[in-house]
């Protein structure tokens, strides 16, 4: 793979996409508000939910609100690339213009994972890392190299299954050709992400353990901040990015054998 | 010798499709059961295409003319059979085989809605690896040959769509592609804008030797760049030659129309034995075999007392018509 031009063709789809999004204003501004706005009323609904508790599922409301923090950032990328991207497989499949894709000399999951951004959702990114600091500060970690690459590694790999079940559910267009409805369900999935894993009950902490491991996604990064990781989980997280991420990609290739392009 | 750019043997391609009865129950049946058949869409075709070819692909809706071209630029995985295209296995995809193809569908747009076709040439030119300032030099000479200049910085969404279809063309062609798959893309154009992108293909064929692969509903786009024509019927190749061969076999006599100076001239000419489409006072329209046109002329001329006479072609749209329910030209 040729890093310079994949470079070179990043840099294209990040001055593309600014310019395309720059075009509507009130549209961005829009977004800015409720990014700002959702982040607020996520917050309140925590504070809710520990007035009367002082503990939920063993997690206070300055160790909760970690939680929610990565999840701010991880919804931020969501919004910024998975969004814009990956909803619009599933336009290209049933429109057809994924033959352009295709018959382009560069890696076809490279150019639809990436080629569009929101820039209104690294607003959200930013607030998140902004909470995220305010609670470092509030809980008193120590930030120390372990530490900082342990929570990068752990919210790196976070980002790599989302990413992965998402473009999972997309690909699979290529044979229910409309898939909006199962996206929709793991964006709920995440939702549920922003709440410490104990405070559900066994059988559910099992299911977003194994099957929709979105556990994964928020409460080992949470974990890390706390001190409270073990490294088996985070090694498993690890594995488990590892293998979704390959997959991802193994099933895209054998996906595209089935592609019939939409008639002219 | 023109070597064989495009090969294709015994090329099969089978679609599952699913039907649905009418009605609500047909509805609950289909979303609960869903009946699918295999629906072979092309049967066992072979061609070959030589370097520098245009080759025009005719057939009605549903014959299999997009498939193949689709199956040609490795778009669609072939179920039997095997193609070669400029040597390599299309559906590979391999990045040598991408730099040297391009696909335009008249009905499809790659350029970016909301910004001006610039900014769509320049991410093609890094994704074909092109520098600057090639990218500048191919861009000036195509939209040079495609006369587009200002049009190049409006927003895609404000051109009109013979503009839009140039600027297209010059996204797909900034990689100076040896092959050209071209799906219907004159569709919806006005009869200027239509010559207009004629003229530039001839062109374009011309200066780099490309090969061009053509579906079209218009017959002058057919008739103007192709002097070979592939006639598809139901998934089958019924006709693969030259285009005036087909004409002549599927037109075989043409209209005349004489003017006679008076009306006893042009009786006398309805009863000396020629096959006679209609008569008006002294005009009279024949039909004469297009194998004995300059004898028969010369006799008209020697024995009747003509004012005038018009050779009425067939229209061409009519011609090829028949190809489009026919099947099997033995030529």
């Amino acid at each position: 793979m040729n890093f310079r031009k994949y470079l070179k063709v990043y840099k294209k789809f990040l001055h593309t996409s600014l310019a395309s999004e720059l075009e509507y204003k009130t549209n961005i501004l829009v977004d800015l508000i409720t990014a700002i706005l959702s982040l607020v009323g996520s917050i309140f609904l925590l504070s809710i939910f520990f007035q009367n508790n002082g503990y939920i599922g063993g997690w206070k409301f300055e160790q909760a609100l970690i939680i929610q923090a990565i999840y701010t950032i991880l919804n931020g990328i969501t919004n910024t690339w998975f969004n814009p991207n990956l909803t619009e497989i599933v336009k290209h499949i049933r429109e057809g213009t994924l033959d352009f894709v295709l018959l382009k000399p560069i890696d076809s999951q490279f150019f639809i994972s990436l080629k569009k951004i929101n820039p209104s959702g690294f607003l959200e990114i930013m607030l998140g890392f902004l909470l995220l600091f305010f609670c470092i500060k509030i809980n008193q970690i120590n930030l120390n190299l372990s530490f900082l690459t342990l929570s990068l590694i752990t919210i790196s790999c976070s980002i790599c299954i989302l990413y992965s079940l998402w473009f999972f559910i997309s690909t699979t267009t290529i044979w229910f050709v409309k898939t909006w409805n199962a996206i929709e369900v793991l964006r709920s999935f995440l939702y549920i992400g922003r709440f410490p894993l104990n405070s559900f009950s066994f059988s559910l902490r099992i299911f977003f353990s194994v099957f929709i491991p979105i556990a994964f996604i928020t409460t080992i990064p949470s974990e890390v901040f706390l001190g409270l990781s073990v490294l088996w989980k985070i090694l498993l997280e690890v594995i488990v990015a590892t293998v979704f991420l390959i997959n991802s990609r193994k099933f895209w290739l054998f996906a595209l054998k089935f592609y019939s392009s939409a008639s002219s | 010798m023109v070597q064989n750019i495009i090969d294709v043997r015994n090329l099969s391609k089978s679609f599952d499709i699913s039907s649905k009865e009418p009605g609500l129950k047909g509805t609950i049946k289909h979303f609960f059961r869903r009946q699918t058949k295999s629906l072979k869409v092309i049967k066992d075709i072979s061609f070959e295409i030589k370097e520098g070819e245009i080759v025009g692909f005719l057939g009605a809706n549903g014959a299999g003319k997009t498939t193949i071209l689709k199956m040609l630029c490795g778009l669609i995985y072939p179920s039997e059979g095997s193609i070669l295209v400029s040597g390599y296995l299309p559906f590979r995809r391999k990045e040598n085989f991408l730099k040297n193809i391009t696909l335009i569908m008249g009905q499809k747009q790659q350029l970016i809605w909301d910004l001006p076709p610039i900014e769509s040439f320049y991410l093609n030119a890094s994704i074909y690896d092109l520098d600057k300032f090639e990218a500048k030099k191919r861009i000036k000479k195509l939209s040079e040959m495609l006369e587009i200049d200002e049009e190049l910085f409006i927003p895609v969404r404000k051109l009109s769509l013979g503009q839009r279809m140039k600027s297209e063309l010059l996204a797909a062609l900034i990689h100076e592609p040896n092959i050209l798959f071209l799906d219907e893309p004159t569709l919806g154009l006005d009869i200027n804008a239509q010559r207009n992108l004629r003229k530039f293909l001839q062109k374009y064929n011309k200066e780099t030797n490309a090969t061009i692969c053509l579906t079209s509903h218009y017959m002058k786009d057919i008739t103007s760049l192709c002097k070979r024509v592939i006639c598809v019927h139901e998934g089958a190749i019924s006709y693969d030659g030259k285009l005036n061969l087909l004409l002549k076999k599927l037109s075989p006599v043409k209209e005349i129309l004489i003017v006679c100076r008076t009306e006893e001239d042009a009786i006398k000419l309805e009863n000396s034995g020629f096959t006679v489409k209609n008569k008006i006072n002294n005009e009279i329209t024949i039909k004469i075999e297009n194998n004995s046109i300059t004898s028969s002329l010369k006799t008209i001329l020697n024995n009747f007392d003509i004012e005038d006479l018009f050779i009425n072609e067939p229209p061409i749209d009519e011609v090829i018509g028949k190809v489009l329910i026919k099947n099997n030209y033995d030529i």
